[in-house]
């Protein structure tokens, strides 16, 4: 197997705060990988950190061991191959459903190219078979803004889905999902690993559960424990931080 | 083509139509003149605006970039045309001096300033009323988008660009007329300004550029491109994390309206026969934001009905109660920005929706 992505002693401060604190972390191509730890642990700013939104102080972050990703912006990233999905939802809300997969379908994303670009009797099938996989080509043509919490979250998955990307950043996709779909996003992200990278980062232990992967605690911005679930929740300062709360 | 003129569109094209064809036939085919000069004169000069306001809606409405600037645009295609037209007087002047304009003359000058060599040219001079402006919001683009200036900064900075170009425009020796600007136009193309033939052709002109820099708009917001442009005014990050490089969306746009902003300004300049300094002034430019809120942001056609709409309402007002103008304005956009958010297209179309079909308000709000 060959590495996906290589976080090497990563150091990130914010007014003196350390957020991402010596953080070193290897994720092989293919794999699925858990990231859980208490709120504030830096999970979020680690992936700000990998796609470019926030610059780290100091360390390595390697791209298919060549490209250094401290020095890609986020559209950057986006188009060497990574994509994310938001803690909080973010879609397109006055744009429909369709629009907003539309919009994330993996395009040329220059100016010219989308200033002409037709939408091709393949692209309007595959924006059918996404919206399909994500339950929800009945309100394809709804106002994303109107969509409930959950459904938002699945257009979200949609649009990631879209990208086609290498990586997946996954934020807390379960948030605000019913029991139901909390397993069928697991099922979902354990059917797209293989052919995809997916990093997910969850409070919600049923579903790191279901996951059943590597798992990687941090804690204050450093890695704590990483192993199977079962391994890392039997470590005593694990239990002391995070899950004995 | 036809795709791009809906419902709204074609009531606007249609009535921009019959006020092409009635005008000038009021003005110079019936007996008795039903349509006065002056009219015709200040109707062109309405379109006008409505151009310079759809461009500003195409920037605002649709990619949430609030230009407090964009009279600047405006004026400096107003200036690459009245250049031109200075250069068309000739030996005609007051000095009867062929080589240079009168107010370098009364100046002392002995030769033409280099940058007004081509101005003679009016082909020349209307590719500079596009690229004039449109290099000024290429650079000013360039530099604030790369920054991800946004917001009220970038609201501001496009200010104090309309009002530092103000005031070097005031300085005579800065080479376009100072104080005075540039004015005292004989004719365009050998047509003479003062005829009233003229006048209606500028008219018909201009309704042209304004149904032209409609479907442009149009054509632009309901592309692909259109839809990115929306997902960054209402998500910007998002967008980027995508994979689309905003600031290059964003100077695209920006520049785009420019140009179309200095063709309104180059058709303004003949009709009312004078560009001076004032036009670069700040709120100029702040009523052009106020002409799109009132008629409806990010709709084009309710921009441009804005526009032509509290012109008239200036028109009237001021030779009624002169003082009293800009406090109307100013309660009529309050007024408008707590009761209409939708503008006055808005209030017009759910009007109508509700008398034909309640559901499809529903819709058109949702
Ligand atoms: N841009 C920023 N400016 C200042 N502080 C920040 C910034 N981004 C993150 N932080 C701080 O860094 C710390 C780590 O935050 P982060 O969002 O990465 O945590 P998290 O592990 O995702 O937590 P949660 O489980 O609550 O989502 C927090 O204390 C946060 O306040
Ligand atoms: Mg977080």
């Amino acid at each position: 197997m060959s590495t996906q992505l290589l976080l090497d002693g990563v150091n990130r401060s914010f007014d003196g705060f350390k957020a991402i604190n010596d953080l070193s972390l290897t994720v092989e191509k293919g794999e699925l990988r858990a990231i859980i730890g208490p709120n504030g642990a830096g999970k979020t700013t680690m992936m700000d950190i990998i796609t470019g939104k926030t610059r780290p102080d100091t360390g390595r972050v390697l791209w298919n061991q060549s490209v250094d990703l401290t020095r890609t912006d986020e559209a950057g990233s986006a188009r060497l191959g990574i994509g994310r999905k938001f803690q909080k939802p973010t879609v397109f809300e006055t744009q429909t459903v369709e629009d907003n997969i539309a919009l994330a379908l993996k395009e040329d994303r220059s100016v010219w190219a989308t200033l002409f670009y037709r939408r091709s009797a393949e692209d309007t099938k595959r924006i059918g078979e996404l919206l399909e996989l994500v339950k929800l080509s009945h309100v394809a043509d709804w106002m994303a803004g109107d969509l409930s919490h959950g459904q938002k979250q699945w257009l979200e998955i949609g649009m990631l889905m879209a990208q086609d990307p290498e990586l997946l950043l996954v934020d807390e996709p379960a948030a605000g999902m019913t029991d139901a779909e909390t397993m069928r996003t697991a099922e979902l992200l354990r059917q797209i690993a293989g052919k995809h990278t997916v990093i997910v980062v969850e409070h919600d232990m049923d579903f790191v559960r279901a996951l059943g992967c590597r798992v990687t605690v941090l804690h204050q911005g450093h890695v704590l424990a990483e192993g199977s679930l079962d391994h890392v929740s039997s470590n005593e300062q694990v239990i002391e931080v995070y899950l004995g709360r | 083509m036809l795709s791009l003129i809906d419902r709204r569109m074609g009531i606007f094209l249609a009535g921009l139509f019959l006020l092409t064809v009635a005008v000038p036939a009021g003005n110079l085919v019936l007996a008795g003149q039903p349509v006065p000069s002056y009219i015709v004169a200040l109707l062109g000069k309405y379109l006008c605006y409505a151009l310079l306001a759809v461009a500003l809606d195409l920037v605002w409405g649709y990619c949430g970039i609030l230009s407090l600037g964009h009279g600047a645009f405006f004026a400096l295609g107003g200036y690459a045309m009245g250049m031109h037209l200075m250069r068309e007087i000739g030996a005609r002047g007051v000095y009867a001096n062929p080589d240079l304009p009168d107010f370098m003359v009364f100046l002392g000058w002995q030769e033409l300033p280099w940058f007004w060599h081509g101005f003679d040219m009016f082909g020349f001079a209307l590719l500079m009323v596009l690229l004039v402006p449109g290099a000024l919001a290429f650079v000013f683009g360039w530099f604030a988008f790369r920054s991800r200036v946004t917001g009220v900064y970038l609201s501001i900075i496009t200010q104090a660009m309309t009002y530092a170009l103000m005031l070097a425009f005031f300085r005579n020796e800065m080479g376009f007329g100072g104080n005075n600007g540039l004015t005292d136009f004989k004719d365009v193309l050998g047509f003479n300004l003062q005829a009233d033939s003229t006048r209606a052709g500028l008219f018909v002109l201009s309704a042209i550029a304004l149904a032209a820099g409609l479907l442009v708009a149009k054509a632009i917001t309901s592309s692909k491109l259109g839809k990115v442009l929306i997902a960054i005014r209402d998500a910007e990050s998002r967008t980027r994390f995508i994979g689309y490089r905003v600031e290059e969306y964003k100077l695209f746009v920006f520049v785009v309206s420019a140009m179309m902003a200095g063709v309104a300004g180059a058709l303004y300049v003949p009709q009312v026969g004078i560009i001076n300094p004032g036009e670069f002034s700040p709120a100029n430019s702040i009523g052009i934001v106020i002409w799109v809120a009132l008629g409806g942001r990010g709709t084009l056609v309710g921009a441009a009905l804005g526009a032509i709409l509290v012109s008239i309402a200036q028109t009237l007002f001021t030779s009624w109660f002169p003082e009293l103008w800009l406090f109307a304005l100013g309660g009529l956009f309050v007024f408008v920005t707590i009761f209409l958010p939708q503008g006055v297209l808005g209030l017009i179309e759910s009007r109508f929706a509700r008398r034909r079909k309640p559901a499809a308000a529903k819709e058109a709000s949702a």
